[in-house]
């Protein structure tokens, strides 16, 4: 059934193909180049997904197409044609009238890519000005442009700073600048990443509908296959610099060829995990906990309600993961069961005794019995610290020997994966997947009852991802310690949750067992989170067939 | 945006008035003024009588409220040798003053953020290097011997004297505001690699923006804001050097004036001087924080 597709889209001369491009890297490098002879087009109107992780090389080649890659990373071999001629060198003023003009990029962080201190209006009219439009035509552009990414009030939105957008509104009005000039080709570098699983769905759509508005070709970078489901004509799967599969979007969807491509797609919609062990008393349990936060002074005092009675209770070897959007007040929660924060109102119980007055001492050893692993395993370790001596300080805080401590620490490096002999090396020698392991048998080496988890995969690349929550899996298996799993991602939730909580606005608007919320959302938010992560459906229908 | 201008008004003000006072019990404390004034084998009833034209007798609250009742009024003292208006003394010395800060601040800024700038630009370049280096020497290098050196080599070997009032500016100027200079060019270096690394220059870039117009349009206003800082902070720097760079040249200024007051024991005339530096200091920042609303859009929004 591509076989119409393909038919489709061969005669046509492609707007933009890169053929043998080679990137070579510095002689530091952890491989000689980032992009190893790769070569793909671009049909004029078609929607390529070049998927990979980080350190893959996909983001070198959007650079490379806009003559942006810097000195340390020259092009060795190969050419990039564009509309049929091939492109100037890279960094050549040449690029100044394909920019924007015939090419235009959208990046990650929409947001910071705007500057803080110029108006929305005056940013995008800057780029008509250098591009040589008169001024009494820039204005109109400018809100014409802005009303056709859907941005309501665009007049408001013109007059507007950046920190005065929401994530999404900067990123329509990241967009717009995009669109600014017609570009016939627009390369957009992980545009969604950032953003709100509801926001994604809104922009994806938005990508979808100006693509076949303005016959726009796009080159969208992204590492997430349930993007990919949602935009795709083409893809192209790369791995370490080499393009290891490329095909329609059905073919490489429904049938992947390479192992790596299989396992980016089994990401998406992970196995339920098999239930935990059921526990019959609840080992921590909270019942409507208040958190406000107040700020200012005098005149604006400011009081945000950032968890409104929040009941909840966690048996031993169960897990249990609070979903929600950013602002939802998931974080806040977390921070009230680690008594981070002192709540309003409400109680919250580690086995039966309150813990939410306590303080001195009995707080000092509670804390041992809740442990935490945060989002960021960069900045929530030490880097003038060993990793053994950030794992056995813990312990030695708690009263134990320090030779007895530095032995546990050792033997926790092993349980969570790493060598022996690293105990003595310094964070920032590990990847990102090996520091949140670290971060683990931080946790783990005060024996705790409950371990929360804040976000703990989400700086991770997807297969590495797997592997934490594969971990934390096993880990509990082992302990029988209790896991409250914060997460925005359905499918991450879905891979290691036997209990869902859902919140919004910092209320919890659902709670159920896994399979009944996925199966059967009951409220219209859960409904909506649902619909709005990309692929999930899809990739139900392809799993079931 | 009121709320934000009131509470750096109300806060300049408190510290004012907190200034005021530390300076009049410092004063007081630091010795009988009366007893200072006369020669040391001066009969009591002579000190007492001082003590008395002074309004030294009075319980010491007494002599606050006159005090700060006085300044209000305008009312802020005579020197005790000359009998003029501490002020009138004040104002005849300022203009040389702010000549010499003025010029020397203008050569700070403009040569200082320059080079600062550029360095950043050619970021490990031999030029990158240079300027560094020469900050380093810059801010380093105590004024006074700086000026010493400089007058000494233009009398060896140009047989001209750099000081006195009717020298020119540039070379006391310079020497005031030399560590100034270091100090921008490296505070400039640093924010705008700051800025130019920025994710919203690689975006301006990818919009065709050129590369002049990406940096005084998007780097310059960014990289500024802490600038701004610096640059009202280093008006103290500036105040305190001129004391020690007047005297050095023979320059007939407001630091001369406040070092001969102080060898001289003229109470009410030290007293003025340092109200008005810390006045100038409350009021520097006041309007660093004022402009900061002009250069900083996410302040305006507060």
């Amino acid at each position: 059934m591509s076989e119409p597709q393909r038919a489709e889209s061969a005669p046509r001369a492609p707007l933009l193909s890169i053929e043998d491009l080679t990137v070579a890297l510095p002689v530091d490098g952890d491989r000689p180049e980032a992009v190893s002879g790769i070569s793909f087009a671009i049909a004029p109107g078609e929607t390529l997904c070049l998927v990979g992780e980080s350190g893959s090389g996909k983001s070198v080649v959007g650079q490379a197409v806009l003559g942006m890659l810097p000195h340390a990373l020259p092009v060795t071999a190969g050419c990039i044609r564009f509309a049929g001629a091939e492109m100037p060198p890279q960094r050549d003023r040449a690029f100044g009238t394909i920019r924007s003009a015939q090419i235009a990029m959208i990046f990650q962080d929409a947001g910071a890519s705007l500057n803080p201190v110029r108006t929305i209006g005056g940013q995008l009219a800057e780029i008509l000005a250098v591009h040589g439009m008169s001024k009494t035509d820039r204005g109109p552009r400018v809100l014409e442009v802005l009303r056709d990414v859907a941005l309501r009030e665009p007049e408001r939105i013109a007059r507007s700073y950046p920190h005065q957008l929401s994530g999404g509104q900067a990123q329509r009005a990241v967009i717009a600048a995009a669109l600014l000039l017609k570009p016939d080709l627009l390369i957009a570098d992980e545009p969604t990443t950032a953003l709100d699983v509801t926001t994604q769905a809104e922009i994806l759509a938005l990508i979808t509908r100006l693509k076949v508005e303005h016959e726009l070709a796009v080159l969208f970078v992204t590492h997430d296959f349930g993007v990919v489901a949602e935009i795709a004509d083409r893809v192209a799967v790369m791995q370490e610099g080499v393009l290891v599969e490329a095909g329609t979007a059905e073919d490489v969807l429904q049938a992947p060829q390479h192992p790596y491509t299989r396992k980016l797609i089994a990401a998406v919609n992970p196995t339920p995990r098999t239930l935990g062990q059921h526990g019959d008393t609840p080992i921590l349990d909270a019942t409507d906990v208040n958190l406000i936060y107040r700020s200012g002074f005098l005149g604006n005092r400011k009081a945000l309600h950032a968890v409104k009675d929040v009941s909840l209770e966690i048996a031993a070897g169960r897990t249990v993961a609070v979903v929600g959007e950013s602002g939802s007040g998931k974080s806040s929660l977390a921070r009230c069961l680690l008594r981070l924060e002192e709540i309003d109102s409400g109680s919250i119980r580690f086995k039966g005794q309150e813990i939410s007055t306590l303080t001195g001492a009995p707080l000092r050893q509670l804390r041992q019995s809740i442990q935490v692993v945060l989002q960021d395993p960069f900045s929530a370790l030490n880097p003038r610290q060993t990793i053994l001596s950030a794992i056995a300080e813990g312990p030695i805080i708690h009263g134990m020997a320090p030779a007895d401590a530095r032995q546990k620490a050792a033997e926790l490096i092993e349980l969570v994966g790493l060598s022996a002999q690293s105990g003595g090396r310094y964070p920032q020698e590990f990847s990102g997947g090996q520091r949140q392991r670290i971060c683990i048998a931080r946790a783990l080496a005060l024996e705790p009852e409950v371990l929360i988890a804040d976000e703990a995969v989400s700086a991770l690349d997807v297969s590495i991802q797997a592997q934490i929550l594969d971990l934390f899996a096993d880990l509990q298996h082992r302990f029988g310690f209790a896991i409250l799993f914060i997460t925005h991602d359905l499918a991450v939730a879905r891979a290691i949750a036997d209990d869902i909580l859902v919140m919004k606005s910092g209320e919890i608007v659902e709670h159920g067992s896994a399979d009944r919320v996925f199966a059967a959302p009951a409220h219209p938010y859960t409904q909506a989170l649902l619909a709005a992560a990309p692929g999930l459906d899809q990739f139900q229908q392809g799993s079931a067939a | 945006m009121t709320g934000y201008i009131l509470s750096r008004v109300l806060r300049a003000t408190l510290t004012m008035l907190v200034t005021v006072t530390l300076v009049f019990l410092f004063i007081r404390l630091s010795g009988d003024p009366a007893a200072a004034l006369v020669p040391p084998d001066a009969p009591q009833e002579v000190i007492d009588q001082y003590a008395r034209l002074m309004g030294l007798d009075q319980p010491l609250w007494q002599q606050y409220l006159g005090y700060v009742g006085g300044l209000l009024q305008g009312n802020f003292g005579f020197s005790i040798h000359t009998g003029i208006a501490v002020e009138d003394t004040f104002l005849g010395r300022l203009p040389f003053t702010l000549h010499l800060g003025i010029t020397a601040l203008a050569l700070a800024v403009f040569i200082g953020i320059p080079i600062g700038a550029l360095a950043a630009i050619r970021r490990g370049t031999a030029l990158d290097r240079f300027v560094m280096g020469f900050s380093v020497f810059a801010f380093a290098m105590p004024n006074f011997l700086f000026g010493l050196v400089m007058i000494l080599v233009a009398a060896l070997a140009f047989s001209t004297f750099l000081g006195g009032e009717n020298a020119n500016v540039i070379w006391p100027a310079l020497t005031l505001g030399l560590a100034a200079m270091g100090s921008f060019a490296r505070f400039t270096r640093s924010s705008v690699l700051e800025t130019i690394n920025a994710p919203y220059m690689r975006a301006a870039e990818a919009r065709g923006v050129p590369f002049g117009r990406r940096l005084v349009r998007h780097a310059a206003p960014n990289a500024a804001i802490p600038l701004v800082t610096l640059i009202g902070l280093s008006l103290g720097a500036l105040v305190a050097g001129s004391v020690v760079t007047e005297q050095v040249f023979a320059w007939p200024g407001v630091g001369q004036l406040l070092v001969r007051s102080v060898a001289t024991r003229d109470l009410a005339q030290v007293q003025f001087l340092v109200l008005v530096v810390a006045f100038t200091m409350v009021m520097a920042n006041l309007i660093v924080d004022m402009l900061y609303l002009v250069i900083d859009p996410r302040i305006r929004a507060k």
